[in-house]
């Protein structure tokens, strides 16, 4: 794709976690939480990442902030590899990426006031006078909607809905580039978190900022996401533009997943053909051979329990990982470009 | 409240307060309703809305203090709970009704096997022998769809994924075949995809069975796809009840109508934002005088502060508990109030 250079470019990310055992402590397996995902993100665009629990996706933003120190891959964010940066220049690189957590009780310091946890990364990064932090740190409470009086109070004094501007406070407080959102609003009641994800979208706008958003709420990701990756074990096994990826799901897995989210509609769930899968996700320790999704997808092949399938572009922008979807293509079915090409590497193309 | 069968359960008017050091919260604040044969009755909220402690003070599970039952009466059948001692609600829990809790790690005990866990109810409620009771057990994990039972009943619950985890609760939950079931959050633990599983078997498992079912979630969309009538609750009362596609039709309550407005759907247009409920969830029943969603709700007027509305029905088995009046766009005149 032609324009501007994405933010974020991510290729062939792999996060292998050693299994340790016998008396020794040797390394005998690894699991591989991430196993070579590669995507961009544009200046300004939220990519959306989804799936279920295990599927890698929180690893993902953590390894994309090297808060791990990925097993593989490279992480480019603004021109520059930080998987392979020294860490003092890394250090001087954080205030352009943040991540906002899932947990807000979790992740602040009940030990800290509000202007302390907000004004910490000001401590940190900049050697501005008291007062100007001061000034910014009123600024940001601002921005998120926290009243200022309440600087001085404790996060245990706050609601969820509440910490969790706090968080968003504290990840914006160095005018970031690129923000990971962990599961930003999986811990919130239902009636708040559209007061976090309206927050989250102003902010976008204002600061022109570049989201990758990781959630299990699909319904969530569509609203706010511009492209999403759906992931499965370690794998990105469909990536495409919102629109596209709810509409006309290509990979069985998604076509699964979304169907597999209740709607609040009762006449709607009546008529719905729910497309229920069956058993659970392997563990990653011990992925299957051949394609990850062979031991639960309803469509699968022959070739899928013995070949793992490679990641083919379908149409600008959406990208694929299935035999179903291959084979369509090698047979000859569609003229246009792609079936030229039908083996196109994710990494190419982009 | 409706004619029909006799109501399985019949809960009416339960007030449960809690002491605390900073005064007094009415945690669940004259809460009634009833529950059918074969019925699932979905009851919908959000954390602190009193949906959890209802159910709990239904089977006396809370420890008092600081939990105190302040009134009420609990049918089922013709004894009334709250009357009993805890000798006598001992045979009712597990034997006349079930529960299943939202996480099944911490309600399994990680040191007995599946099928101890499994035989224990039968055996101390309906005193079956120990082979009779392995049998029951096999019975039962086939039933909620366990491949390979018998040989499962000698794991543990850790060697269990979540689902089947949830799936093992669900058959200690109909072990002694409850007449009532009361499943709080059951799937809200689980990734989708296997909740879709959970789902598909309680539909299975209502046809084949056909016990009355009580399920309690923050989750609209479950519910409009399992329950027959749905309960919402917010601030640790009843704000609105009614059969399950009347009120997702005809929501009445401004928290109902404001919450299905809130949450983004996953077909149709995108909104470009979303509607917002403002404020924060209630501190939960610090005054029992005035309407517990006042603060938050974008109709309310001078009349919600001084009084905490009753229940009026609205017609189609419907009843709302809110002082203005959704079809009009104006306070309520009259005030019939639901008959309870």
């Amino acid at each position: 794709m032609s324009g501007p250079r994405p933010l974020v470019e991510v290729r062939d990310l792999k996060m292998h976690f050693p299994i340790l055992g016998g008396i020794l402590r040797r390394q005998v397996g690894a699991v591989k939480a991430v196993d070579g995902v590669s995507f961009d993100i544009q200046p300004g665009e939220t990519l959306g990442v989804v799936g279920e629990s295990g599927c890698g996706k929180s690893t993902v933003g953590r390894a994309v902030l090297r808060l791990y120190e990925a097993t593989a891959g490279s992480v480019i964010i603004d021109g520059e590899d930080i998987a392979a940066m020294p860490a003092e220049k890394l250090r001087r690189k954080r205030p352009t990426m943040q991540m906002v957590f899932q947990d807000p009780q979790a992740s602040l310091n009940p030990r800290m006031t509000v202007a302390g946890i907000i004004g910490e990364p000001l401590d940190e990064h900049t050697d501005w006078p008291r007062a100007k932090k001061l000034e910014r740190i009123y600024e940001l409470m601002d921005a998120v909607g926290l009243n200022r009086d309440f600087a001085n109070r404790y996060p245990h004094a706050f609601s969820g809905g509440q910490r969790q501007r706090i968080g968003i406070a504290r990840a914006l407080a160095l005018n970031p580039k690129f923000i990971v959102c962990d599961e930003p609003i999986a811990a919130l009641d239902v009636s708040i978190q559209a007061q976090v994800v309206n927050l989250l979208e102003r902010l976008q706008d204002e600061f022109g900022l570049t989201y990758l958003f990781i959630s299990h709420d699909l319904s969530m990701v569509r609203h706010i996401a511009d492209r999403v990756a759906v992931m499965y074990l370690g794998k990105i096994v469909e990536m495409a533009p919102v629109g596209v990826l709810y509409d006309a799901p290509r990979h069985p897995y998604t076509e699964a997943l979304l169907s597999a989210v209740p709607e609040p509609d009762p006449s709607l769930e009546a008529r719905k053909d729910r497309i229920v899968l069956k058993g659970d996700v392997p563990s990653p320790a011990n992925p299957p051979k051949g394609c990850n999704f062979c031991t639960r997808c309803p469509r699968v092949m022959e070739i899928c329990r013995d070949i793992d399938p490679e990641t083919v572009q379908i149409a600008p922008g959406h990208v694929v990982a299935c035999h179903l979807v291959t084979q369509h293509q090698t047979t000859g079915a569609t003229g246009g470009t792609e079936a030229e090409h039908p083996k196109h590497q994710q990494g190419e193309v982009l | 409240m409706h004619d029909g069968a006799v109501p399985v359960l019949d809960v009416r008017n339960l007030k449960t307060v809690f002491s605390t050091r900073s005064g007094e919260v009415h945690a669940v604040n004259s809460v009634s309703f009833d529950l059918r044969p074969g019925e699932l009755l979905g009851v919908v909220g959000e954390s602190g809305s009193g949906k959890s402690v209802t159910m709990m003070s239904l089977l006396g599970l809370l420890p008092s203090p600081p939990a105190e039952i302040r009134g009420g009466e609990v049918w089922l059948g013709d004894t009334d709970l709250l009357t009993l001692g805890e000798d006598g609600l001992r045979k009712v829990r597990g034997r006349e009704v079930g529960f299943v809790f939202q996480d099944p790690m911490t309600s399994l005990n990680p040191v007995f096997t599946v099928g101890f866990q499994l035989t224990e109810p039968l055996r101390t409620h309906l005193g079956m022998s120990k082979t009779r009771a392995r049998e029951r057990a096999v019975e039962l994990l086939e039933l909620v769809g366990i491949p390979d039972a018998r040989r499962r009943l000698g794991d543990y619950p850790h060697q269990f994924s979540g689902g089947m985890r949830q799936r093992v609760m669900i058959a200690i939950a109909l072990a002694c075949d409850p007449k009532v079931l009361i499943a709080d959050e059951p799937t809200t633990a689980l990734d989708v995809t296997i909740q879709a599983q959970i789902l598909e078997l309680v539909k299975e498992l209502r046809q084949k069975l056909g016990m009355a079912i009580i399920w309690i979630t923050h989750d609209l969309g479950v519910i409009a796809g399992i329950a027959d009538r749905v309960m919402v609750m917010y601030g640790g009362q009843v704000a609105e009840h009614g059969p399950v596609r009347e009120l997702f039709a005809n929501p009445a309550h401004p928290y109902t109508r404001a919450l299905l407005q809130t949450m983004p759907k996953i077909h149709g247009a995108r909104d470009a934002k979303l509607r917002v409920i403002e404020g924060q969830p209630p501190v939960m029943g610090r005054h029992p005088e005035s309407c517990p969603f006042m603060a938050r709700c974008a109709h309310a007027f001078d009349r919600c502060a001084r009084e905490n509305p009753t229940r009026r029905d609205i017609g189609a088995g419907h009843d709302v508990a809110c002082h203005w009046d959704h079809r009009t766009g104006e306070p309520v005149q009259d005030l019939a109030e639901v008959a309870s």
